[in-house]
């Protein structure tokens, strides 16, 4: 369905995205992870012909996007990061405009228009004026046009940004919905490490670059084994024993000392009993996908940064409604 | 596990299907997007209410006032009252208006990301600047022509004649600001340069227009200034029209001339429209930059 090689967005002397090999089957829900400024929006926006690359080449449904920007965008479908509705009309007024500019014929206009609103739970507003909706709302609304002139992949740029966890978990619900009844192929980016998951298959993007590409299960098993984390009140003094004694070398995460281990129910008893510095607390849990990236990366992706993002731009659109 | 690099290229059987015409599809969005911006500017009473208020304004205070202050020095023997040489004029600044802030509502659709859908769509992008002016022409000519209703009390006498040149008179000079105002925000990238637009742009094409003054007996250099303005040329006509058919001849002599001569109206219309057409092109090509 996709097929890029050697991808690559210059600005200047900033190179975005520095070469990037994918390919994404039909039919499956490909992952694009990474922190913000990774390149995961260039990337996106390069597949569906909204930024020529510097070089390489993208097949997006079969059409080169360089050769022929047109019939790519014909056939996929977009929602963007950043709201993109008329918030004056009303949700079926939006659809409408939709339908029309993608030569939707008209005997289907209709039919689709109430269909999708159907899917997407958003038929009994159909008349409201788009400005009465709430994030979540807005948001399946703008899936629901991205389906309407039936595209044959949905490309979504961070679906959930600034919504609140059980709105996230309703718009995977309706995608995956879309998915199997749909036959959609769908290729998101995403900062959610949790989100992730509900993927067949994950990219991880760091400068520009994709570090690892698989199942989530297959990255989760790059960590070796568990992770276990403890927490002491000389943290510097267990560091070296755990190491001296142990033969693991410990990262520090804030202050905890966090190690990944083969067997984590073995390891746990012989850490207590072997070390003489002070233990507060002990954890054990399988690797997530926070851990792969911590692995390939050297760091977290910090939540913190990502909210006051979220909340600068609630903010920021809040004040702009104002105006409006 | 390492990068997976596959090399087998996909390309599937739906990929060749369903070819759609893209200069079919650009007809077709300029009317959705025409009717889009009608379909808003319905629905914004307040706006209507709003620009109906100004030239209300202009009209009741700064005409009444000049009036009283002009007495009978107005007017040159022809016989116009000051109010009824002013009273077209308003409708062409009511006009000139919500032409150009209809056609920079792009500017709005930009900031709001609304823009994005309509650029990304498999359309070419003329059918956007068109769409867009021809939308600021339309609620222009409605926001003009909705004015008609206030000449009994400026002493103005409407027939149907007048009504049906008139409207090609409004549309013309709407069209020529309408796209005016897609060049000016095809140009433009935020709401901050609105400001700057509003005060050196169309603050001064207003007031050299011969909407509020007659164009004669000017001071040389703005005179020439006059004579650049586009609006003079698409105000004159709307004048001359309103008056002359009200039984008031004299207006021609009070009317924009180039080199003594008073210009014939479908000449002025035609400088208009060729603006118009310009600066529409300058739009076409501004949008179809890809950014």
């Amino acid at each position: 369905m996709i097929e890029a090689r050697g991808l690559v967005k210059k600005y200047g002397a900033l190179e975005a995205v520095a070469g990037i090999d994918l390919e994404v089957h039909a039919g499956e829900i490909f992952g694009f992870l990474g922190p913000n400024g990774a390149g995961k929006s260039t990337t996106i926006s390069m597949l569906c012909t909204l930024l020529t690359p510097t070089a390489g080449v993208a097949r997006v449904a079969g059409i080169d996007v360089m050769h022929d920007p047109s019939a790519v965008r014909q056939r996929i479908g977009l929602v963007f990061q950043d709201p993109s509705l008329d918030d004056q009309l009303t949700a079926r007024e939006n659809l409408e405009f939709h339908a029309f500019v993608y030569s939707v014929p008209s005997p289907d206009r209709r039919r689709r228009i109430d269909e999708m609103l159907e899917m997407m739970q958003l038929s009994d507003r159909a008349s409201s004026q788009v400005k009465t909706f709430s994030g979540g709302m807005k948001r399946r609304l703008e899936i629901a046009r991205g389906m309407l002139h039936q595209p044959q992949i949905l490309f979504l740029d961070e679906p959930t940004l600034g919504l609140d966890p059980q709105t996230r978990k309703s718009i995977w619900t309706h995608l995956n919905e879309l998915r199997t009844k749909k036959g959609v192929t769908i290729f998101m980016t995403t900062h959610y490490m949790d989100e992730a998951e509900y993927c067949n298959r994950i990219a991880i993007i760091d400068h520009g670059k994709i570090v690892a590409l698989g199942t989530p299960d297959e990255l989760k098993a790059m960590v070796g084994g568990d992770v276990v984390t403890i927490t002491s009140a000389d943290p510097e003094g267990a560091a070296q024993e755990i190491t001296k004694l142990l033969g693991v070398t410990p990262s520090r995460d804030d202050g905890a000392l966090r190690m990944e281990v083969a067997d984590g129910k073995a390891f746990v008893p012989r850490l207590v009993r072997e070390l003489t510095a002070p233990v507060d607390t002990v954890s054990l849990r399988r690797p997530s996908l926070d851990d792969v990236f911590l692995k390939l990366t050297g760091r977290a992706i910090r939540e913190e940064e990502v909210s006051a993002r979220d909340r600068n731009r609630a903010m920021a659109s809040r004040w702009m409604g104002r105006r409006r | 596990m390492s990068v997976e690099t596959a090399t087998k290229p996909v390309i599937t059987a739906e990929a060749q299907a369903a070819p759609v015409d893209t200069r079919t599809a650009s007809l077709r969005a300029i009317y959705i997007i025409w009717y889009r911006d009608l379909l808003r500017y319905w629905r914004d009473r307040w706006r209507l209410v709003a620009s109906l208020a100004q030239p209300l304004l202009f009209l009741i205070v700064f005409g009444s006032g000049l009036s009283s202050s002009l007495g009978g020095a107005f007017g040159r023997g022809t016989g116009i009252s000051y109010i009824q040489f002013m009273y077209p004029g308003i409708i062409g600044m009511s006009i000139l208006f919500s032409a150009i802030f209809g056609a920079m509502s792009i500017v709005w659709d930009r900031e709001f990301g609304f823009l994005k859908e309509v650029l990304v769509a498999p359309i070419d992008r003329w059918a956007v600047a068109i769409g867009k002016a021809l939308g600021g022409t339309t609620q222009a000519m409605i926001q003009g022509l909705i004015l008609l209703v206030l000449a009994p009390f400026v002493g103005v006498k409407l027939n149907i004649l007048t009504v049906i040149e008139l409207i090609p008179l409004a549309a013309v000079l709407a069209f020529g600001l309408a796209s005016f105002g897609v060049a000016l925000a095809s140009m433009m990238k935020s709401l901050q340069g609105f400001q700057v637009v509003m005060n050196f742009l169309m603050m001064p094409m207003f007031f050299l227009s011969g909407a509020l003054f007659p164009l004669t007996n000017l001071p040389g250099w703005m005179t020439v200034l006059t004579r650049i303005d586009p609006a003079s040329y698409g105000i004159d006509p709307i004048r001359r029209v309103v008056l002359a058919n009200s039984g008031l001849p004299g207006v021609n002599s009070l009317g924009l001339t180039i080199g003594g001569q008073v210009l014939p109206i479908p000449l002025e219309a035609g400088i208009m429209l060729a603006f118009g057409a310009v600066l529409l092109g300058v739009a076409v090509v501004m949008f179809q930059r890809r950014d």
